[in-house]
């Protein structure tokens, strides 16, 4: 598992496990971060933070320092 | 014979369409208000359909309904006390997994519920294919589709609504969202216990209310608390269920149960949702890379805020210029039509000099706030948030923080009523309190008046020092609330980045003119009762023979009159060389003494002891004090004080003499910039500020913080200055 703030552009990868304290937690919950959901890191921002990242079919930014709390599988690339 | 009305609530995700759909059914016949006690703007609007009158009240825009933020807390409060006949959940169809977490929500609390799935067009242009009818059956809510850019769809929703108010419709049933055995039998233990007292059922459902405990909501507990003795035994339940959920799960009970809804509308979603074929290409996502490119993406935000500028101001300019001529012409044919007296002078220099003052600002308003609503409505304010979060994280403050700041260059008031784009209750206060150290236009009149007479050729220099002063002061301010008022509670950056989207000319003028209006309405009553109060401090005690200009051309003799001639006279440079010249400068001195001895005038004195530490004499004491109003009055009150006459403006040669005679030194000149750039916001901004943060106490700390600021900062420059033989 390695933290979703360790990926680069263009990366996919699956949630396997949310860090972090309550509401943060709860809310990233609440917009799709869960369990199983696919991660695509669409690009990060000029000044490297933060990242905008696609899940379930919306894009959604994170602070590098929030990614950081999503430990992630990464899947292989598809190539388009 | 009236029927009563039927109140419908819209909820919905943010960038669901929503606040499109609330405008197409209510068009003009809404009004914007506040949530009691908040700051979040409640919108209602009436709908006649079919013979009956449709209350529609558009709640806030959410992702769910914990209370996990001011606007969640807001929208479920409303859903669960004033209980609306229908709830209509705005579902953005090209993304219906997360929208539909929401209606998870809604389906729980019980109430009666329509899902509109709007931008219907866009899911199908996405290749999404959604079976409305099995989507109703599933959840067991009715289903119409809506197209509301397009204004499509708003007669089927509102026949809808009437069919299930009458419960004519046949979709509408209670489900229930399994959250599998183990949950089921922690929820059902609640219930037991929730049951021992009927009473407690007849207001919330109890089933919502048993999964709410197990969520850890401490809304909700605290309600149950209130309910004495059973609450307690609810309370002691639910307690006692998530400790065996926890040990059960590995993992916190409101964890399970999110994760639980994402399941059951996957599970929907494989029944009634097909996507055909990757969509082609995503304009959207090309637009975006351009606008936010590595390289590109600040200079065209760069670009972007300068045009708005370029267009407030500039284009602004004209129409600012015929308020202006419209202001003066009032004044002039008030003057003209009544007799000279009291009632003249409270007009003329009271309320229309006043409110004038401020009604000058409209067309910058106007345009600031059209330009705000294209950045909003079109996506580009989230991406602006995007590209600034790294700096403005610095302060502690959210991305979006940034535009409210920079409007505060311009003027305070609108960059304050901006801040309305921001989602977290801190981020809005702290951009609140520190949005007057950004140096709006109106105090650089007194810049140029000070820097241009002390510091000649170095003046660009020394303003440019002022601004910079500002702000590092609104840096420095931020940090230090951030870290101490809001400590702890910071919001995380979870933004959703909408697609971008035409907006539509109606929503951006609605847009517009909701935040105008509140300016217009609620400013005028403030500036007016401000303005008259400067008026009467500044012309009371009135003096017959002290009155105006006429006493002195009738020759005054009055033994004060003598008095402050010689004074002024001794204090004066600019000795008068002709008839016609003694006699204005008479007239200015007679004025300057009436002044002096009004209640302002007295007041300059009464304060000026404090000031005195800082160099200022009791003159810029009063002039402080009347730039409360507007701070540009600050350089015609030092007008007429140094008896320059009244309608000097900042690049008055006289005054700039009479100054510089003064004793004033480029020291004095420096606090005194600094302690104008910094003291009391002035009157509009005070009057955005309460009306913004709904709070006195809020108000009273933004007056008082930055007193002391613009005290302790000027103090360090004057004392500083002058240790190291600079005054």
């Amino acid at each position: 598992m390695i933290p979703l703030s360790e990926f680069r552009e263009g990366e996919r990868g699956v949630i396997k496990r949310l860090n972090g304290r309550g509401t943060f937690r709860k809310r990233l919950q609440e917009m799709g971060f869960i369990r199983g959901s696919e991660v695509f890191v669409e690009k990060y921002a000029p000044l490297r933070d933060p990242i905008e990242l696609v899940i379930k079919g919306y894009h959604v930014s994170l602070r590098v320092e929030e990614a950081a709390q999503i430990m992630m599988e990464k899947l292989e690339q598809e190539q388009e | 014979m009236k029927k009563e009305a039927i109140s419908i609530a819209l909820t919905g995700n943010p960038n669901s369409g929503k606040t499109t759909i609330f405008n197409n059914l209510t068009g003009t016949r809404q009004h914007v208000g506040n949530w009691p006690g908040v700051t979040v703007e409640k919108k209602m609007g009436t709908v006649i359909h079919n013979g009956h009158r449709l209350q529609v009240v558009d709640l806030p825009g959410t992702y769910s309904l914990t209370a996990y933020s001011i606007e969640e807390i807001v929208a479920r409060r409303f859903l669960v006390d004033s209980k609306p006949d229908v709830v209509v959940d705005i579902v953005d169809a090209s993304n219906l997994e997360r929208n539909l977490y929401l209606a998870t929500q809604l389906i729980e609390l019980g109430v009666k519920l329509i899902l509109a799935l709007n931008m219907a067009d866009v899911a199908q242009a996405r290749g999404h294919e959604i079976d409305a009818d099995r989507l109703g059956i599933l959840l067991g809510v009715p289903v119409v589709f809506t197209i509301g850019t397009k204004n499509q769809g708003m007669k089927e929703l509102l026949d809808k609504v009437l069919e299930v108010v009458e419960d004519r419709d046949t979709v509408s049933r209670h489900i229930h969202i399994s959250y599998g055995y183990e949950l089921e039998k922690e929820i059902k233990k609640i219930q037991d216990v929730i049951w021992r007292d009927p009473s407690v059922g007849e207001h919330f459902s109890t089933r919502w209310l048993a999964v709410k405990l197990l969520e850890n909501d401490t809304a909700v507990q605290e309600r149950v608390r209130s309910l004495g003795e059973i609450g307690e035994q609810i309370l002691a339940q639910a307690e006692a269920s998530r400790e065996r959920l926890a040990e059960f799960y590995k993992d916190d009970a409101e964890m399970v149960l999110t994760d639980q809804r994402y399941g059951f509308i996957g599970g929907a979603l494989k029944e009634v949702l097909k996507i055909s074929a990757k969509s082609k290409l995503d304009v959207s996502r090309q637009v975006d890379l351009f606008l936010t490119n590595r390289i590109l993406g600040f200079p065209v935000f760069i670009f972007f805020i300068w045009a708005m500028f370029q267009l407030t101001f500039t284009v602004g300019a004209y129409p600012m210029e015929w308020i202006d001529a419209g202001v003066t012409w009032l004044g002039a044919v008030v003057t003209a039509l009544l007799p000279a007296g009291l009632l003249q002078d409270l007009l003329v220099n009271g309320i229309i000099a006043g409110v004038g003052s401020v009604i000058i600002f409209l067309p910058n308003i106007l345009i600031l706030f059209f330009c705000i609503a294209v950045f909003e409505d079109t996506g580009y304010l989230a991406r602006a948030a995007f590209i600034m979060d790294r700096v403005m994280h610095i302060i502690g403050l959210h991305g979006k923080s940034f535009i409210p700041l920079l409007m505060g260059f311009g003027c305070n008031a609108p960059a304050i009523m901006a801040t309305r784009t921001l989602e977290s209750e801190r981020d809005r206060l702290l951009s609140i309190l520190i949005n007057p150290l950004i140096s709006c236009s109106a105090r650089l009149p007194v810049y140029i008046l000070l820097a241009g007479t002390f510091f000649g050729a170095s003046a660009g220099n020394v303003i440019f020092s002022i601004y910079a002063l500002g702000i590092a002061l609104a840096i420095a301010m931020g940090k230090l609330f951030s870290v101490t008022l809001f400590r702890g509670d910071m919001a995380p950056f979870v933004m959703e980045l909408p697609p971008y989207r035409a907006p539509t000319l109606k929503s951006l003028l609605i847009h517009m003119w909701d935040r105008s209006q509140i300016f217009l309405r609620k400013m005028s009553g403030v500036i007016l009762v401000g303005s008259i109060l400067i008026w009467v401090l500044s012309s009371f005690p009135r003096s017959p023979d002290l009155h105006r200009g006429q006493a002195v051309e009738r020759g005054a003799t009055s033994a004060t009159q003598e008095r402050v001639l010689t004074v002024a006279e001794s204090e004066q440079p600019v000795s008068p060389s002709t008839p016609e010249d003694y006699l204005k400068n008479s007239d200015l001195n007679n004025e300057m003494a009436r002044l002096e001895s009004s209640l302002l005038g007295r007041l300059g004195h009464l304060i000026q002891p404090i000031f005195a530490p800082l160099g200022f004499d009791w003159r810029t004491s009063v002039a402080v004090l009347t730039g409360f109003v507007a701070k540009e009055i600050v350089v015609s009150t030092l007008g007429v004080l140094y008896a320059a006459g009244a309608d000097v403006n900042e690049e008055s040669d006289a005054l700039r003499r009479s100054l510089r005679a003064s004793g004033m030194t480029p020291l004095g000149a420096y606090t005194l910039m600094a302690f104008v750039l910094i003291y009391i916001p002035c009157l509009a901004t005070v009057a955005v500020i309460r009306r913004e943060t709904n709070s006195w106490k809020w108000t009273g700390f933004s007056i008082g913080y930055s007193l002391v600021l613009a005290w302790m900062v000027s103090f360090l420059i004057y004392q500083g200055g002058r240790i190291v033989g600079l005054g």
